[in-house]
């Protein structure tokens, strides 16, 4: 019922896997690019630490590779890439705050109910402790899915996207202990290149439309096809 | 037993209201010394309140009997919620009277009174500094009340004494996602009910910004005094709350000597310390627009909920 048969070290993976969530809804508000994806960067670090407790108290080697992976990759190498690309495009000044900041703070906490409502009879049928964390980062992957919904601009989606993927990552983590060597490679890399492709894509989207606000995509029309 | 209880809550009780102009005047201090000035002395909140207490308090000509009584109301609903919150000991008999709501009830009761009070002789001011204390304290109260929910839902009643004494015998050195997501909706949210500096000045009468100060343009002698002391107790109150409630450690669960003597010093190091970290954030953070304050109080309502949800995800199904 309570927390006192839990050790510290799991208390301290529970209050990290908290303070990843947290950070998802610093990334849904942020109007500023560059903090955005300093928030990313921080989640990152968190999803790092979490998989090192996972592989201190579970006793897996192959999670500290993994954690050490995360580390360069989702909180220094992709944050740096995404940082680069906002100051060469200009965008490092630009703020952009949400259309409806309650409803979508509202639809946020609703989507962690929800996954929480989804986990439970799994939950209730393992006696693993860290399947509480799968809860946590259902609604990571399902906020950073509204962040795509909600958001205009495209590097913001973009962080969406990459936020998806780390609750993918933590998931993975606290229910099975981590995927096997080879996937998580396979995956680390996939993200990487889809980060070099999105920075092509900014380019090109911005070369085409002049902004990379996602909206003014449904205005563009055909030249002969106006009626 | 009984007729000693009764007399540490009332000896309490008189503790918030002596130690409340200190912790105001050190909070003073510090900011001073961290501003390089030399500052008043520590001890001048309470020069302040003798010299306005043996003024003559004056009243405008459309001042009702509502403004004349308001700083009465004010005073003693602050003061009765600040004594139910346990300062040095667990065990005092209004502890279990008055439970959280009635805490924020109360609290409700003295901002109705000021808000009134600010209204009745008609000035610009009053109004404008009456409506922007209730859009405050509208957004804070339903953060406060999640974020305590959160501790009561661990210890299952809505007394504080109890949630105190609960984590005192379970386990005091447990880590809880939901009590730090709590703590800081409750920090923020004591700095926003304060009025401190993220979201008021306490320190000018700077036409354009100020919420408490506008509401207490038109008091002046005991009247005034009765104000400001009940400020200074709402700031006790809250660094009370704080600190007994977060960080509970030697605070007495009896009503023994040694123990109390522990209580009080506990306490008192822990109001300072909390006095010193507001000091800092004073200095160190800039006052924000009026309308940027919502922005500020819905992350502490967000901060209070997600303590309320991870209590639930993570904490109840081991």
């Amino acid at each position: 019922m309570s927390l006192d048969p839990v050790p510290l070290l799991q208390q301290l993976m529970l209050v990290l896997a908290a303070a990843a969530l947290f950070t998802s809804f610093v990334l849904l508000e942020q109007a500023r690019l560059v903090s955005a994806i300093h928030a990313f960067a921080w989640q990152g670090v968190l999803v790092a630490l979490v998989t090192l407790l996972v592989a201190i108290s579970g006793g897996y080697t192959h999670l500290f590779f993994s954690a050490t992976l995360t580390l360069c990759l989702k909180a220094l190498l992709i944050p740096w890439m995404l940082h680069r690309l906002v100051r060469r495009l200009e965008l490092d000044r630009h703020s952009e705050p949400l259309q409806r900041p309650a409803l979508v703070t509202m639809a946020a906490l609703a989507l962690v109910l929800f996954s929480y409502w989804l986990v439970l009879p799994i939950v209730q049928q393992e006696l693993m402790f860290t399947r509480n964390i799968v809860a946590v980062s259902l609604a990571i992957v399902l906020i950073g899915l509204l962040m795509m919904v909600a958001r205009q601009q495209a590097v913001a989606q973009v962080l969406g996207f990459m936020s998806m993927e780390n609750g993918l990552f933590l998931a993975a983590v606290s229910a099975t202990g981590g995927m096997p060597l080879i996937v998580e490679l396979g995956v680390a890399f996939d993200v990487l290149v889809a980060m070099v492709l999105f920075g092509v894509f900014f380019f090109q989207i911005r070369a085409s439309i002049d902004t990379l606000d996602v909206d003014r995509m449904n205005r563009l029309t055909e030249q002969g096809d106006e009626p | 037993m009984n007729g000693t209880a009764w007399g540490l809550a009332l000896l309490q009780a008189l503790l918030y209201a002596a130690l409340a102009p200190l912790l105001a005047g050190w909070v003073r201090k510090l900011k001073a010394r961290l501003q390089n000035r030399r500052g008043a002395p520590l001890l001048q909140p309470y020069h302040n309140l003798y010299k306005l207490f043996s003024k003559e308090a004056r009243m405008a000509h459309t001042a009702s009997l509502l403004f004349r009584a308001a700083p009465y109301i004010v005073f003693v609903a602050v003061w009765l919620a600040a004594s139910s919150i346990p300062l040095l000991t667990t065990g005092l008999p209004t502890a279990a009277i008055a439970d959280v709501i009635v805490i924020a009830g109360l609290l409700a009761l003295s901002r109705f009174f000021l808000a009134l009070a600010a209204m009745d002789v008609g000035t610009a001011f009053g109004g404008m500094g009456a409506s922007r204390e209730m859009f405050v304290s509208a957004l804070a109260e339903p953060a406060m009340l999640m974020a305590v929910f959160t501790l009561a839902m661990t210890a299952h009643s809505t007394n504080l004494a109890s949630v105190v004494d609960y984590q005192l015998v379970t386990n005091q050195e447990v880590l809880r996602p939901s009590y730090l997501f709590a703590l800081a909706g409750l920090v923020l949210v004591a700095l926003a009910e304060t009025g401190r500096i993220p979201v008021d000045n306490p320190s000018t009468h700077l036409e354009l910004t100020m919420i408490h100060e506008a509401m207490i343009l038109e008091y002046s002698g005991r009247h005034l005094a009765l104000m400001e002391w009940s400020a200074q107790l709402k700031l006790m109150l809250y660094g009370t709350l704080l600190a007994n409630v977060f960080f509970p450690w030697g605070i007495a669960q009896g009503t023994g000597l040694l123990a109390l003597g522990q209580g009080l010093a506990s306490v008192v190091v822990k109001l300072a310390l909390l006095g010193a970290a507001l000091a800092v954030c004073e200095t160190v953070l800039a006052k924000m627009r009026l309308f940027r304050v919502p922005d500020f109080l819905n992350l502490a309502l967000l901060l209070a909920l997600l303590g309320l949800l991870s209590h639930v995800i993570l904490e109840v199904g081991i």
